[in-house]
């Protein structure tokens, strides 16, 4: 499916909350929504939840022989999918740009700054070594796929276990869990990745935007980090250009978010771990218990009413009362009145055919406000004036103008044609089927 | 290579320049006759050739995707199978090349006035022949000469260069010998009259106290290219109009 268009209106809406430093959630433009992270029974398996942006992820691993030229290093293989369950414009065919994207800058962010110690993953230099795959999957996207990403890929990095090997001269013996207890990855640090959306060329900026925000930012730029403060990636992307205090500035708040980040992981982890050593419940069905997986809970947001009915007050104050509206009815005929202002008349569509020589031929007026000041007495001069008034640009409404000889019956049905080149044969095909009040 | 020695004591780089030295650099523009512009970069021992293929060609063939409003941007990246010390099985559509490719359709697509010509479409096709580090600053600086060979309106040079940090020292334009050794490589593309940085890319471990002092690097290196290209320009300029007889 395409991708529904954004409106104008609900655009406008998103940039003029933004330039009033405001959100959509509730939010302050450095805030993140909530995370959660839940793990699976198998070691190695996580669910970061972002706000309501869900990412799986997988860790799994496999003996195999090194690359040629890294005769002593691990693999480490990261791949990223959009599930098709995660929005109706993901499928697959139609991902490739999006995708590559976010999985070179995944690839970038945790291979590159060598979060994890690949050495370590060598079994016997040159003949085997550990490969370790980590697959995520998009589960729900609702903004800052990225960040999603990069936090459950370290996650699940950090809590996975692989199975113990001893090797004796030329033998290798790979001990199953039950033999030995499996043994974590020695990663040296946890990069994560913060996504800065910028807005009207630059001039306003947030943190973790959501699907909407995303939709009518100008760029986006992911500044990934590890909690000593080391700058593990950047990547601007979207075409914004940005000036260098910008990308400064941008940088000290991902280190403030981060940490925050981090130490969240870190107590997950810890949780986990203390659960699985207890002999406790865990794994996602424990979660589900909690209703932490399967439901979308709205979370209540504290709202500060403090004050409001001073704000009240003053926006009632200074706002401008709003315009008379004259509540007369308007006689058009015997038997045909008008109460209240209508904008334009779109009911009835106008045939030619059937207004000549009828008194009940359903004509389309356009009546603008100022029209309504009319009433019978001037409905006959009405059709005296020469020059066509052209009430509506609307194609499907015609208004022909009637000359000043034609019987007073016929003066009721105003017919201008915004397009004399119109033609008749089109009419029946466009004829409405509404109640018509005029005539 | 943990025991190269990537900045001495003098201060001298592997290949004898200072910390900000850049390579050096020469280039061409007109080098095919049949695109409307084109362009051939070497930038040390990085080459890289651009060809624009650009207005008035309308869209070919795939009316849905012309934008109504503007120009739509093209790019395609290739490095051919010899370009780098080991041969490439696959030259283009592999994930690199696709990530290439974006990053610098987005760049042209800030640079360029796409407003100035609606419902058509630019090609940008670039090849590198031979990648010794800095490839994407090589293909950025040769897809600006081709573009401005081909006299697509563009807001500003686009000049890129890359930069590094090696031991509290921030390094201009990295060879492949210094990307290698893996540590942290900055990417800028810059508009040298304003300051603005069209693109933005850093991978490896630096420091966030660094970060200043590298950026700083990389666009005062990014202006001194567009020194050079401004040159190479006037240059082409100067040589079309004795040719034409003005």
């Amino acid at each position: 499916m395409k991708e529904t268009p954004l409106s104008n209106c609900e655009r406008r809406f998103l940039l003029r909350a933004i330039e009033e430093k405001k959100r959509l959630d509730g939010r302050q433009t450095y805030d993140y929504r909530s995370i959660r992270v839940s793990f699976g029974t198998d070691y190695g398996c996580c669910v970061v939840e972002l706000g309501k942006t869900r990412v799986l992820g997988q860790v799994s691993c496999e003996l195999v022989s090194p690359k040629l030229n890294r005769a002593t290093e691990g693999i480490l293989f990261f791949n990223l999918e959009l599930s098709q369950m995660a929005a109706p414009a993901f499928e697959p065919g139609r991902q490739s740009d999006l995708l590559v994207k976010l999985n070179r800058l995944l690839e970038r962010c945790l291979r590159n700054s060598k979060c994890i110690d690949t050495e370590s993953l060598c079994v016997v230099a040159g003949e085997k070594v550990w490969q370790i795959r980590v697959d995520l999957h998009l589960l729900n996207h609702d903004g800052n796929i990225i960040d999603a990403a990069s936090i459950a890929a370290i996650v699940a990095l950090c809590h996975f276990r692989r199975p113990d090997v001893s090797v004796q001269g030329d033998e290798v013996t790979l001990y199953a869990p039950e033999e030995r207890d499996p043994v974590p990855l020695s990663i040296h640090h946890m990069p994560i990745c913060v996504s800065f959306a910028f807005f009207q060329q630059g001039m306003y900026l947030l943190v973790d935007p959501n699907e909407r925000e995303e939709r009518v930012m100008d760029g986006l730029l992911v500044i990934a980090m590890n909690k000593h403060r080391e700058i593990c990636t950047i990547q601007s992307s979207g075409g914004i250009m940005l000036l260098k205090d910008q990308v400064l500035r941008c940088s000290k708040i991902a280190g403030v978010k981060v940490a925050e980040i981090t130490e969240l992981i870190q107590k997950a982890l810890e949780n986990d771990q203390k659960v699985r050593k207890e002999g406790g419940k865990f794994g996602f069905a424990e979660s589900i218990a909690n209703q932490r997986i399967t439901a979308f809970k709205m979370e209540k947001a504290p709202v500060d009413t403090s004050d409001v009915e001073e704000k009240a007050e003053e926006i009632m104050a200074e706002a401008e009362p709003p315009p008379e509206v004259i509540a007369e009815p308007v006689l058009w005929t015997p038997g045909t009145a008008q109460i209240g202002e209508g904008v334009e008349n779109t009911w009835g569509v106008l045939e030619d055919s059937e207004k000549e020589g009828e008194d009940e031929g359903g004509s389309d007026e356009a009546v603008l406000p100022d029209d309504v000041k009319m009433d019978t007495a001037e409905v006959s001069n009405v059709g005296s004036q020469d020059a066509p008034i052209v009430l509506s640009d609307s194609e499907e409404e015609e208004m022909i103008i009637l000359e000043p000889d034609k019987n007073p019956k016929k003066i009721r049905t105003q017919i201008v044609s915004a397009k004399q080149e119109k033609a008749p044969s089109k009419k029946p095909a466009r004829k409405r089927k509404k109640k018509r009040i005029v005539n | 290579m943990a025991g190269l020695e990537l900045l001495s004591d003098q201060g001298y780089r592997v290949d004898g320049r200072r910390a900000r030295e850049l390579r050096k650099i020469q280039a061409r523009m007109g080098v095919f006759a049949q695109a409307d512009g084109s362009a051939y970069i070497e930038q040390g021992n990085t080459k890289a050739l651009a060809v624009v293929y650009g207005v008035p060609r309308g869209i070919g063939g795939v009316r849905s995707r012309a934008l109504p409003d503007r120009a739509l941007v093209n790019c395609q990246y290739s490095s051919a199978t010899f370009s780098t010390g080991e041969r490439k099985r696959r030259p283009h559509g592999d994930r690199k090349s696709c990530e290439m490719g974006l990053q610098l359709r987005q760049t042209f697509e800030a640079a360029i006035l796409t407003q100035l010509h609606p419902r058509s479409q630019i090609d940008i096709y670039v090849q590198v022949l031979q990648a010794d580090g800095g490839t994407y600053a090589a293909c950025v600086n040769a897809a600006t000469l081709a573009v401005l060979d081909a006299g697509i309106p563009m807001r500003d040079f686009v000049c890129a260069c890359s930069a590094g940090f090696v031991e509290g020292t921030a390094l201009a334009d990295l060879s492949h010998v210094e990307e290698a050794a893996g540590g942290p490589q900055l990417a800028l593309a810059l508009l040298p009259a304003s300051g603005q940085i069209a693109l933005l890319e850093m991978d490896a471990r630096l420091h966030e106290d660094h970060l200043e002092q590298v950026l700083e690097a990389a666009a005062q290196a990014a202006r001194d290219v567009h020194t050079l290209l401004d040159h190479v320009v006037r240059q082409h300029v100067r040589e079309a109009s004795i040719l034409l007889g003005d």
